[in-house]
């Protein structure tokens, strides 16, 4: 099943062109990998699915952009949003509790009844893997645990507003191994559940979760297909010099 | 050679810089210790609750404690709301271009204007067009357009110190804009808010020029019944008896100014707890 048409996709910051033309589709359940080397365009491509780059004043767009057959640009944003959680690329727990970081989205969806909220963040951090670690203090700051918790925090936070897709810009990238280890692992679980799109300037990251890759260059989308075919026999010699080291 | 150089200019550095704030700190030692040494023989029950009597040269200055009061609450219940909305529209709502720069730079530039100017426009504007006449409403209503630069800039700061990040975090999590404000902007930007509300309150306390034209009374011995009502007011009651009246007792103009300083103190001082208690419950 395909989740997102995205056809010629064009969209520019000011004079900038950002992204040039890019047409793909992305299927329900995979891990799809963006990679590319910075200013690529790759985290332009991967904020416009859940419509945070039009938060920037000077974003213009043409080309279309489908979820689940349905234009976005009809759709609500905050609902878009909703539907299509994005983890960042630095821990970014907001100035609140454990636990009011979790529930933070159902709550802002109306949410009031505590028991109900409880369940929830229990289950979010549970698919986090991180329940264990911080269930005895759930109303400290979110500040106060380590760059790796509060990385899978952050997941949990996305998980719990239940979305259809999850997006994951480069999120491993001020992370020690283990903690890479622990989130590439919660990624390979969620697969089952949702779709996810995840930006990675780790080419041996994207080879480990597989799936599909796209591989990005100056804003141009090069090249997609399944992960071992690419990281096998790419068509372009581009993603070729890329994959093996030759350049970015 | 360089190392001792170094040590030098640093010991140099270090004896301007300490003799910087010295030059700040006496002046301000000084005067607190002038007036409370000339006024303190003037606090007694009867200075504080009592109306002034013998042509304001003996009893006391209940009245216009009470004015002052009443002048400076009625400025921050006008300015906050105000003043706060302002720098929510313009700090979070407002497009970047070359109006709102101007309003900006307008607004700052306003917080420099001379007091008296407050006052003529005060004057012309509350007790003549709107017909209050001189009276509390009046002069709440220029004070608190005289503070409200203050706390428009001090909360569009305290407003724009909070990190982007948290803002598109709580976007992406699905939160409209005005709950990303409520929940996460505002309580992480309140102690600045109120910083600037500190800062108003002082300016509103101690100001004679707005009030000169607009609600204060020379001689005034019952309290006000009503915001329709003039008052006495402790700055301008000040600059009667040291100007105005002959022969008022030295003790009685320090005392009055003590009052005055204590009062503008006890103001910031119930600000800064309430800051307090805000930034206890901050969690970053």
């Amino acid at each position: 099943m395909i989740k997102f048409n995205i056809k010629n996709l064009n969209i520019w910051f000011g004079h900038i062109h950002a992204l040039k033309d890019v047409t793909i589709d992305i299927t329900a359940n995979e891990i799809l990998s963006v990679i590319g080397p910075s200013n690529s365009g790759k985290t332009s491509f991967l904020r416009m699915l859940n419509r945070l780059n039009e938060l920037s004043e000077n974003f213009k767009m043409g080309g279309e952009v489908k979820f689940a057959g349905r234009n976005i640009n009809d759709m609500d944003a905050e609902l878009v949003r909703k539907k299509i959680g994005m983890v960042f690329a630095l821990p970014l727990p907001l100035p609140l509790s454990i636990f009011d970081n979790v529930a933070y989205g159902v709550k802002m969806y109306g949410l009031k009844n505590r028991k109900k909220q409880q369940e929830i963040v229990e289950k979010a951090l549970k698919q986090a893997y991180l329940w264990d670690e911080v269930k005895d203090r759930l109303q400290t700051s979110a500040f106060k645990l380590s760059g790796g918790q509060q990385q899978r925090l952050c997941i949990a936070r996305t998980l719990a507003v239940e979305p259809d897709v999850i997006l994951f810009d480069e999120p491993c990238s001020g992370l020690d191994p283990i903690s890479t280890a622990k989130v590439e692992e919660a990624m390979l679980k969620l697969k089952a559940n949702y779709t996810i799109v995840l930006v990675t300037n780790n080419v041996k990251q994207a080879a480990r979760v597989g799936g599909k890759t796209a591989f990005f260059l100056s804003g141009e989308l090069i090249e997609v297909d399944k992960t071992d075919k690419m990281f096998t026999a790419p068509q372009d010699k581009r993603t070729d010099d890329y994959i093996s080291g030759k350049f970015g | 050679m360089s190392k001792k150089n170094s040590q030098r200019t640093q010991k140099i550095a270090f004896s301007l810089l300490s003799l910087a704030t010295l030059l700040i700190v006496i002046p301000v030692g000084l005067i607190v210790i002038i007036i409370i040494q000339k006024g303190i023989p003037a606090i007694n029950w009867q200075f504080l609750s009592d109306v002034p009597r013998q042509g304001m040269r003996a009893g006391g200055i209940f009245p216009a404690i009470v004015g002052t009061v009443y002048l400076v609450l009625g400025a921050i219940v006008f300015a906050l709301p105000i003043g706060l909305l302002a720098a929510i529209y313009l700090s979070e709502y407002s497009k970047d271009n070359y109006l709102t720069r101007i309003i900006k730079l307008a607004i700052v530039n306003l917080a420099g204007v001379p007091s008296v100017v407050y006052g003529l426009f005060g004057l012309a504007l509350f007790v003549v067009f709107f017909k209050f006449g001189a009276s509390i409403l009046s002069g709440s209503l220029t004070l608190g357009i005289m503070i409200l630069p203050i706390i428009i800039t001090a909360s569009r700061e305290a407003l724009e110190s909070v990190p982007y990040s948290f803002r598109e975090v709580s976007r992406s999590l699905g939160a409209s804009k005005w709950q990303t404000i409520r929940h996460i902007v505002l309580p992480n930007a309140i102690s600045g808010i109120i910083t600037g509300t500190i800062l108003g309150l002082g300016r509103a306390t101690g100001e004679t020029a707005p009030i000169l034209f607009t609600v204060a009374a020379f001689y005034l011995p019952q309290l006000p019944a009503s915001i329709f009502d003039q008052a006495m007011a402790l700055p301008y009651h000040l600059y009667v008896i040291s100007t105005q009246v002959p022969n008022v007792d030295e003790k009685v103009r320090y005392g009055t100014a003590l009052v005055l300083l204590v009062l503008a103190l006890f103001m910031n001082l119930v600000a800064i707890i309430i800051r307090y208690q805000f930034r206890k419950k901050k969690k970053w």
